[in-house]
């Protein structure tokens, strides 16, 4: 969807992105940047003066002296003592700017980073189910590395260039104004030249980044199932599979390559050209007078030429990049402006002081008072009703009763609507109609943060983030004590394997839980939601197909989990949902039967076929 | 690693000699014309003779026009010769991938090998397309400089040799200052990205323990830590500027002064002068342009590395000298085999398996995770090879038939199985790519696939999306054994392959298997004892060795490990 958009961005919203950019870098560091612009303006200056400079030496210092009978040099060195002050002045300038500009590009990445991720942690779960994991990824390597490309190198660049080229102009005309025009002409033409050669390599390289991207995709599919090809002998299939695209890549990528490079031989032997070109021309009128031209202005505009080609492939080739950066900050911008999820709530928790472990809402009165209603985990839907997208409702008219301790079962196909009823209840997503309450507190009342501490959650596909398995218990309540986290990790059954571990609880583990097992991780999961006790627990498919042992272990602490506890069960196997106290069996959004096991047996209905296998769940 | 590198080349090694020949010509040209120019003035120019002007005028003129035609096949035959060759690496690394057997394919990820053939190689197409022709060049044009100004002047060349170490000490010492950076902001830029993966792909977790702040604070700790390093590592390439700039204005102004003195001492004429800024211009661009060469090269080398680590990777697994092409039945023995993944490892993963299975038995292996249950069947189709000992199929050694023909009689269902995209009926016949439709759809029904295919949008052309994400897990199974049954083996192996079917449609497959494939060697490992317990003998294994064998009837009368498995499950999957 993103990336339609951007293909048809118009004009001006590039120059409102182009405006922001340069407003974030102005925000992050003004001196830098002011200091930056006149710094490239001074080595600008100081590279034409340079060049002018030769002119000088050879027509008031170097032919005059040819005429002495004891040559005076000091005035040459003197000359030469103020060029060199020029001189240093240009180095340092251009030293300056490239470090500050390359420190600001770091500054502005560290901001942008910093502000899209605080950012992005404040957005409703429902950006995450819309945009692809691999699409928010890319916004914090490839658009922000394109930032910092064109803040330290195409900008400064593109001025630089810019200011090279009027300085050049402006003394190229001071010195000869005939030859001037007679240049425009292969200024016009290089500018032509250049322009049309990178336009066509960036084509050419977004048709390589194409054929890339497919050939990944390839090797990507291919790789994985690398076993199966063996064990099927189907590796000339693969083989002639992957020629094609290999051969694909292979056109363009020569051509992609052949258009960037041959942009530098073109432009140097523009430069040689006009080189040439004024040596003869501004040669002959010099001799015929066409002119009034010495033979210094013409060994300073044969520099000057030469300080012309480069500028004009450099302003092309940093127009592309800008434009690329540009693609890149809109997507950066679009992540910032994504509205932040909404939250309303009034209603807090408040721990009760004489009972450890026991919290109340604090619910505002209208008259400025505060009610506390304890904490017990009482959740009711009361007629809700629910859709992601208004012409396709996903739950209707759902009614539940949860006591507190309670164990409520959700049963269904998938796309039924049991992953939906939990998102309701956590508010990663906002019901339609009806209403849901929380001990009596409705829980559109109840700040977010403090409904979502009074719920924990166990999915099926465990999340575990890098540091220590002790930091990942923790989780749960980052402010527990060390024996409060073996403690959970020993009711949760982890602690066993654990211990097994190379550093025990110090044991780093990154996100994706390296070695340890899809069990393992769900027992730290269980672990995590141990220590954060909450009154009400959601169990999403937390069983999935473990072996025999480790599933007796997670059996058995999830057990300890729910006691006490409202809990919602989502659950595939039936084997684990038998003892609830209440089994509501789902379908395309209705709750279309409800009771206990024995209950749903008796009735041989859907929940009947399902338990005796005459149906499957898929 | 270059020279096994090199080896892809091949057919582009024409075009790879080429460009440096094109590129010497242009380069041999360029400093061929500030030299000329320097003529056209003092002879010309300065004696106000026009037939000079117009003869070396016209001279000048073709030669830059033969650099520009030099220069630009130099850009199109080296972009070309670098595509080639990457293009060779690719395939060839490709292939050798295709020739790994398990034992290869488990060192390496497949993200990294995904990264190898497309990041790895790109890094070396652009280093070795810099190689032949910068590379070339920037060296050409520095001797070619410094032998014209030798040519013109060879007292102010001295300057160069003076200014010259000096530049490249510094610029060297500016690199090795900055290069120990750059793999620690790599390193850095992996953990910032781990944190974002972590919170995107566990965001459910983030807020429903209300961690965002907590994250916040951790993922700007990352990002901090890169932008400390990276500005240190800005600020000591940045002096780089500082440098070029500064030689090159100080032995602009050194030409000047010295070649004062020589013009007017006679030794030197005005347009030799002006030759000579040009060709310290060159000497200088040159001597910056190999230091970044080198950088670059430094940095591609790992690249290189990793991609001759693939190439060099011998495959554990080949076909023997005389192959046997055909397996005559579904007989299996184990003699003595021991086995362990890797040399360096302390434990067997299978010790001394001693085993006789017959033809058109089925036999039932079960076992806690980590028991090497899929281990055990592995050596069968020679996924792969014994430590010591021997495993026969049909009465000959597994190690003596031809891959192909042995994986092709014996069908094995691994557990981690893959679909391909492209339709049902196409991945079916990955099994036998002349079956008939007629056999695809037999095959489907012993595996219990033909009814929901058929349900399918396209029925047998529906489309299987990358991952076979768009079939549910049970369904994938039951097209993943259909897909083996294509083969018409004499041995089938479906490793823990039912257990997201449920249990009626899971007996229904094997009712249908003992019925269609009476003389079929079936092994079954499950987690479930009941997917076995109708096995005509039941294996435990139990940390790498064959705890008991059995029928179920046997085994629960006297394995107290079996029996408690089978109890535990009793009492907890009732009804599944």
């Amino acid at each position: 969807m993103d990336q339609v958009k951007e293909r048809t961005q118009p004009k001006g919203n590039r120059i409102k992105v182009l405006g922001r950019l340069l407003k974030l870098v102005l925000t992050t560091s003004p001196w830098m940047l002011v200091v930056s612009i006149i710094t490239i303006v001074l080595a600008a200056a100081s590279a034409v003066i340079g060049s002018l400079f030769i002119e000088r030496l050879i027509d008031t210092y170097v032919t005059p002296l040819l005429h002495e009978k004891v040559p005076n040099y000091g005035p040459l060195l003197n000359a030469i003592l103020v060029m060199l002050g020029i001189y240093a002045i240009g180095f340092i300038s251009n030293y300056l700017f490239s470090m500050l500009m390359g420190v600001l590009a770091q500054k502005v990445q560290f901001r942008v980073r910093n502000e899209t991720f605080a950012h992005m942690e404040s957005l409703p779960i429902a950006y995450f189910d819309q945009n692809n994991y691999g699409d928010i990824m890319s916004r914090y390597t490839n658009d922000i590395d394109t930032l910092m490309q064109m803040i330290s190198q195409s900008l400064p660049q593109f001025l630089n260039s810019a200011l090279s080229l009027i300085f050049v102009i402006v003394a190229m005309f001071s010195l000869s104004w005939q030859l001037t025009l007679f240049s425009f002409i292969i200024f016009a033409l290089s500018f032509g030249i250049v322009r049309f050669l990178t336009i066509k390599s960036s084509y050419y390289f977004k048709v390589q980044q194409n054929k890339l991207g497919q050939i990944n995709g390839y090797n990507e599919e291919m790789l994985n199932g690398l076993k199966v090809i063996k064990v099927f002998s189907h590796e000339p299939e693969a083989e002639e599979g992957f020629d094609k695209f290999n051969e694909e890549l292979r056109g363009a990528s020569g051509k992609a390559n052949t258009y960037a490079t041959i942009l530098f031989p073109i432009m140097g032997n523009m430069g040689n050209l006009l080189y040439v070109l004024i040596a003869f021309i501004g040669g002959a009128a010099a001799i015929n007078g066409w002119a009034p031209l010495t033979l210094g202005a013409i060994a300073s505009f044969l520099q000057l030429s030469r300080q012309f080609s480069m500028p004009i492939a450099q302003i092309s080739q940093q127009l592309n990049s800008i434009v690329l950066a540009l693609a890149g900050a809109q997507r950066i911008f679009a992540l910032e402006d994504e509205p932040s999820e909404i939250d309303n709530g009034d209603v807090i928790m408040s721990p009760n002081q004489e009972v450890k472990n026991s919290w109340y809402w604090d619910v505002p009165e209208k008259n400025g008072d505060i009610k506390k209603v304890p904490i017990k985990g009482h959740i009711v839907f009361d007629h809700v009703n629910f859709s992601y997208v208004p012409e396709h409702q996903i739950l209707y008219d759902i009614n539940i009763n949860a006591k507190p301790g309670m164990k409520v079962a959700l049963v269904g196909e998938t796309g039924a609507g049991k992953t939906t009823i939990s998102n309701m209840l956590n508010r990663f997503y906002e019901i339609q109609s009806g209403k849901i309450t929380y001990d009596g507190v409705p829980i559109s009342q109840i700040r977010k943060n403090d409904l979502r501490h009074s719920l924990s959650i166990v999915l099926q596909e465990t999340h575990l983030f890098t540091g220590t398995i002790m930091d990942n218990i923790r989780f749960g309540k980052p402010d527990a004590s060390d024996d409060e986290v073996y403690q959970a990790a020993r009711l949760a059954h982890a602690d066993e394997f654990i211990h097994e571990l190379d550093d025990g609880y110090e044991t780093v583990i990154d996100g994706d839980g390296g070695d340890l097992s899809q069990g393992q991780m769900q027992l730290l999961s269980i672990a995590r939601a141990m220590i954060a006790d909450e009154p009400v627990m959601i169990l999403d498919e937390a069983t999935s197909s473990i072996d025999t042992r480790t599933e007796r272990m997670v059996q058995a602490g999830m057990d300890n989990l729910l006691a006490g506890r409202t809990s919602f069960v989502i659950a595939h196997r039936l084997s684990t949902i038998v003892n609830s106290d209440l089994i509501l069996v789902l379908d395309h959004g209705h709750i279309i039967e409800r009771g206990t096991h024995e209950e749903l047996l008796k009735q041989k209905g859907y929940y009947y076929e399902l338990y005796t296998g005459k149906k499957e769940l898929d | 690693m270059v020279n096994e590198l090199r080896k892809s080349i091949r057919q582009y090694k024409k075009l790879s000699l080429t460009s440096p020949v094109l590129v010497a010509g242009e380069a041999l040209i360029e400093m061929l014309i500030p030299y000329l120019v320097g003529i056209l003035i003092d002879r010309g120019i300065m004696k106000g003779n026009m037939g000079y002007i117009n003869k070396w005028g016209l001279i000048l003129f073709v030669l830059t026009l033969i650099s520009l035609a030099l220069g630009a096949s130099a850009s199109y035959v080296s972009a070309h010769a670098a595509a080639g060759f990457a293009a060779n690496l690719r395939k060839d690394m490709f292939y050798h991938i295709q020739d790994f057997s398990f034992s290869n394919i488990d060192k390496f990820s497949s993200a990294s090998l995904v990264t190898r053939l497309t990041t790895d190689v790109t890094n070396v197409q652009n280093a070795y397309q810099m190689l032949i022709r910068i590379a070339v060049r920037a060296p050409l044009m520095l001797v070619f400089s410094i032998i014209m100004s030798i040519i013109i002047s060879p007292r102010l060349s001295l300057i160069f040799v003076v200014i010259a170490p000096i530049f490249v000490l510094i610029l060297a010492l500016i690199i090795k200052s900055a290069y120990p950076y750059f793999p620690r902001i790599f390193r850095g830029y992996d953990a910032m990205n781990q944190d974002v993966r972590e919170n995107i792909r566990g965001i459910r977790e983030v807020k429903t323990y209300v961690q965002e702040e907590a994250q916040i604070e951790k993922f700007e700790k990352s990002s901090g830590f890169i932008y400390k390093l990276f500005s240190t590592a800005q600020k000591i390439m940045s002096l780089n500027a500082l440098v070029v700039m500064a030689v090159l204005n100080i032995s602009t102004l050194a030409i000047c002064w010295f070649g004062a003195k020589e013009i007017v001492g006679g030794s030197l004429q005005t347009g030799q002068l002006v030759s000579m800024f040009s060709y310290s211009n060159s000497v200088l661009f040159s001597l910056n342009i190999l230091a970044m060469i080198t950088t670059q090269l430094v940095i591609s080398e790992a690249s290189g590395k990793r991609i001759a680590a693939v190439l060099t990777e011998k495959p554990a697994i080949e076909n023997p000298r005389k192959p046997l092409k055909d397996v005559t039945n579904g007989d299996i023995i184990f003699d003595h085999v021991n086995f362990k993944y890797s040399p360096d490892e302390k434990h067997y993963a299978l010790e001394d398996i001693n085993l006789h299975i017959t033809p058109g038995e089925t036999i039932g292996i079960i076992g806690e995770t980590g028991s090497s249950k899929s281990t055990l069947v592995s050596m069968i189709p020679r996924l792969y090879d014994v430590t010591s000992g021997a495993v026969r199929v049909a009465g000959h050694n597994v190690k003596s038939y031809e891959l192909k023909a042995l994986r092709d009689k014996v069908a094995m269902v691994l557990q981690k199985n893959v679909l391909f995209s492209g339709t049902v009926e196409e991945n079916l016949k990955w099994g036998n790519e002349n079956a008939t439709h007629e056999e695809v759809v037999v095959a489907a029904k012993v595996a219990h696939a033909d009814g929901f295919i058929r349900e399918m949008p396209d029925g047998y052309n529906t489309m299987i999306e990358q991952g076979g994400n768009n079939v549910s897990g049970g369904q994938k199974q039951r097209l993943t054994i259909a897909r083996a049954l294509l083969k018409n083996p004499e041995i089938l192996i479906l490793d823990d392959s039912t257990s997201a079917v449920d249990t009626t449609t899971e007996r229904e497959i094997r009712e249908s298997l003992a019925k269609d494939m009476p003389h079929t060697t079936k092994i079954i490992i499950s987690q479930r004892v009941v997917s076995i317990k109708d096995a005509d003998r039941i294996i435990v294994m139990e940390h790498g060795k064959i705890q008991a064998i059995g029928t179920h009837e046997e085994l629960m009368k006297t394995n107290e490990l079996y029996r408690s498995i089978a109890k535990f499950q009793e009492e907890n999957n009732a009804g599944e």
